[in-house]
């Protein structure tokens, strides 16, 4: 019934292939542990290494499995495959709301819960434990000399008037294989206007896209990208070659993705899961210790700037497969201009 | 007197149908208001769910013979804006499936228009779909474009337990309510009967006048047949004490030729025997002639203390009357009358009632007295009281112990071989009563009656 119900637009992303393909994988604890917990997730290993790390010397007793795998990924696992995962984390909003609203996520409750802000947790069954706010990573050689732009209008400026320095080095999501890029997009086009235009500046540039964040970022640390559009501030924070660029958060609006944590209903250890995601929102709430949450952009940005997405049903209105052609289609005229 | 045998009671039975009736309206009010409330939370949220499927079916457009739906983000978002709902939708035109969740319950028939609503179960949780249609002319011809959109009912249980309680507490807050209203009124309801019940059991013993209090229009058929019977039972006893002095009166005075004749007969016999027998009838008729007398006295005091008199009487001076009056019997019986103590001592009363009290008192006295021995009689006067006592070396009261002695015709146990028809206490407590007095009956310890007569002063 699942596959039935399953009517994605997500579908056309993940090509012919039918095992779902997971990009990395990792063992923390000891191997010979009494228990186990099977983690899919959407964040690098590295990304979310400490937190893991955290929770072992904690629960010496437990062995965490780690798969990375991309978030459309993540949903045909679940979704199609049936897979066994004890807790799925991505940062698709709209595919771990589509998890749960389709009844494949356990509902959960507790004391760490309870105390949630109401935009963290929908349902009891979605939580959030990162604010990620989506940003320009501009490099510093390639703007040598230009004023820093603030918000999209200056970006749109800056572009339109050095196409020269600009051409082949932007450098943005294909929301066609990103679940995150295609999250950002459709929020920023829901925001604004300033998005389908800016959109199509960035298409008469001849722009480079990527699946990942990480790629952007690396790129633009070689050199080889001049600005990355819609980057996951967290990831370029932590970046170690942090001084070759500028992440600037626009000051019109900036989306701000949260990155979820859900237990899907495949879990075969349902209270190993709830005590690690409970773990999880103890060291985010209310200013927790997390190692994955020291933005402090966050703190400097001006609050009313920040478009927090909101959970729920809403965000299964792109997932439809009429609003996703439709979008991906005016998507790619305006960024495919060959 | 025994007690009237009861069969439930009005006041019981008045709460109870009260409290009944407040039982069932209040339960009634929880059902309607509990009913009422939940139709309206019905409708307000199938009134959400039927905007977002009309928002969907409003961005629907035909181009190029296709339909093409802009999904708005409103149609979905709206369904989760107070509470977290799972939200599913589905769009067909006629029977294909075009988008959405393709199991989502199909409603049954259009009936009256083309919006319609239906609870059902999908993916595990009870849910409430409007679904709604509009024609569309597509290259295949006209066909209905229908979108069906369904949400959890989160809210809505949450609404409707709180409805629910709200409506358990204004049925117990009514039931209360009417509970309190229902002794209020089970008790006034009742109220005249207790005022009338108290009204005639404060009545005196010989009170038989009719009820005059107002009562209310139920109880006037009760009342005036009480009234009815009481004027019956007046005229009945004022019957028999006039028949009683009647015969009393008629048999007095040929008995009192009897006597005369009987002594005249006792002179002329000479026959010890017969001498003895002629002696036992003049006792006998003595006996019968002073039962006579007393029962006048009785009914002449039943009627003046209905119709008291209200003379000042000097109670020193009708006492040292009474004394004299008595001279010959005392004289006869060789018994003293001695007057201790007379206080002036004036009450308002009557005093043919007074005296009589006195005489039978006295006479009463004199009778149980042996020979040579005294009667002691005193007034006293104090401050609170005005107190008339007389005493005798009699044998006194065999039983002091109730009232038995005061009943009409009770002779004390040892009352035989003395002349006495029972009547003298209780008239003497009948006048003392009707003058507000009270009637002491006692022994002194060296032996002999003593009785006292005592009148508060004020």
């Amino acid at each position: 019934m699942r596959s039935l119900i399953f009517s994605l637009g997500l579908m056309c992303l993940s090509t012919l292939s039918n095992a779902f393909e997971a990009e990395d994988h990792a063992v923390f604890g000891d191997e010979d542990a009494g228990q186990v917990l099977r983690i899919i997730s959407t964040a690098d290993i590295a990304f979310f290494k400490p937190m893991i790390q955290s929770y072992l010397s904690d629960h010496p007793d437990v062995a965490v499995d780690y798969t990375v795998a991309s978030s459309s990924e993540l949903m045909r696992a679940l979704y199609e495959e049936d897979l066994s995962f004890d807790l799925a984390i991505s940062s698709a909003m709209d595919l771990q709301t589509k998890l749960a609203n389709d009844g494949l996520a356990q509902r959960h409750s507790s004391s760490q819960t309870q105390n949630l802000p109401d935009w963290a947790v929908w349902n009891e069954m979605v939580f959030a434990f990162t604010q990620e706010p989506a940003a320009f990573v501009i490099s510093n050689k390639a703007f040598e000399g230009l004023p820093l732009p603030e918000n999209r209008q200056q970006l749109i400026n800056i572009l339109r008037q050095n196409p020269e320095i600009f051409r082949g080095r932007v450098g943005t999501y294909d929301i066609r294989q990103s679940g995150s890029g295609y999250l950002f997009a459709t929020q920023d086009a829901r925001a604004s206007d300033t998005y389908w235009r800016l959109t199509e500046v960035i298409g008469t540039l001849d722009p480079k896209l990527y699946c990942c964040t990480a790629d952007m970022i690396d790129d633009v640390v070689s050199g080889e990208l001049a600005i990355a559009y819609n980057v996951l501030a967290s990831y370029a924070e932590q970046s170690a070659q942090s001084d070759a660029f500028t992440i600037i958060l626009p000051s019109d609006f900036a989306i701000v993705m949260l990155r979820t944590v859900l237990i899907p209903t495949s879990s075969e250890k349902p209270e190993l899961a709830a005590g690690f995601l409970d773990f999880v929102l103890s060291q985010t709430f209310p200013r927790g210790t997390s190692p994955l949450l020291q933005s402090t952009m966050l703190d400097d940005a001006n609050q009313n700037a920040l478009h927090r997405i909101r959970l729920g049903p809403g965000l299964l209105v792109y997932l439809d497969q009429f609003k996703n052609r439709s979008f991906i289609a005016e998507w790619e005229s305006a960024i495919l201009q060959d | 007197m025994t007690a009237p045998t009861t069969k439930g009671s009005i006041r019981q039975r008045l709460l109870i149908l009260l409290l009944v009736n407040a039982a069932v309206v209040g339960l009634l009010l929880y059902l309607v208001v509990q009913s009422v409330a939940r139709q309206i939370a019905q409708e307000s949220q199938d009134n959400i769910l039927a905007a977002s499927a009309i928002s969907i079916l409003d961005s629907a457009r035909v181009t190029g013979g296709e339909i093409s739906i802009d999904l708005p983000y409103s149609a979905l978002s709206m369904l989760d804006s107070v509470t977290d709902e799972r939200a599913f939708y589905a769009i067909r035109l006629n029977d294909e499936f075009l988008s959405g969740y393709e199991n989502l319950p199909r409603p049954g028939d259009y009936v009256g228009g083309n919006t319609v609503f239906q609870s059902a179960a999908y993916l595990g949780e009870d849910v409430r779909i409007a679904s709604t249609r509009r024609s569309f002319a597509t290259d295949q011809g006209q066909a209905f474009l229908e979108i069906s959109v369904a949400q959890t009912l989160t809210g809505m249980n949450r609404t409707l337990t709180r409805i629910s309680s709200i409506s358990f507490g204004v049925g117990i807050g009514f039931f209360v309510l009417s509970a309190l209203m229902a002794m209020l009124i089970a008790r006034s309801t009742t109220r005249p009967l207790h005022r009338l019940t108290a009204s005639v059991s404060r009545r005196g013993p010989s009170d038989l006048s009719p009820v005059a209090a107002p009562v209310p229009s139920e109880m006037a058929p009760l009342v005036s047949s009480l009234n009815n019977f009481m004027s019956r039972l007046q005229l009945s006893l004022s019957r028999s004490e006039d028949f009683i002095a009647e015969a009393a009166h008629r048999v007095r005075t040929p008995l009192a030729i009897v006597r005369t004749q009987a002594e005249i007969t006792l002179r002329r016999v000479e026959k010890p025997e017969n001498r003895q027998a002629v002696r036992e009838m003049i006792r006998a008729i003595d006996e019968s002639s002073r039962t006579a007398g007393q029962l006048l006295d009785h009914a002449m005091v039943s009627f003046r203390t209905d119709h008291l008199s209200n003379e000042t009487v000097n109670l020193d001076v009708l006492a040292q009357e009474t004394v004299e009056r008595l001279q010959p019997l005392s004289e006869l019986r060789e018994v003293e009358v001695k007057v201790v103590r007379l206080d002036p001592a004036a009450i308002r009363g009557d005093s043919i009632l007074l005296q009589s009290a006195l005489l039978n008192l006295l006479d009463n006295a004199l009778k149980y007295s042996s020979r040579d021995s005294s009667v002691e009689v005193s007034v006293e006067k104090d401050d609170t009281e005005i107190r008339i006592e007389i005493s005798d070396t009699g044998p006194g009261f065999p039983d002091l112990d109730s009232g038995q002695l005061l009943e009409r015709f009770a002779r004390g146990a040892n009352a035989e071989g003395v002349v006495g028809s029972g009547l003298g206490l209780t008239i003497v407590d009948e006048v003392v009563r009707a003058h507000g007095g009270t009637l002491t009956l006692s022994n002194k310890t060296g032996g002999g009656a003593c009785v006292v007569l005592s009148f508060p002063l004020g």
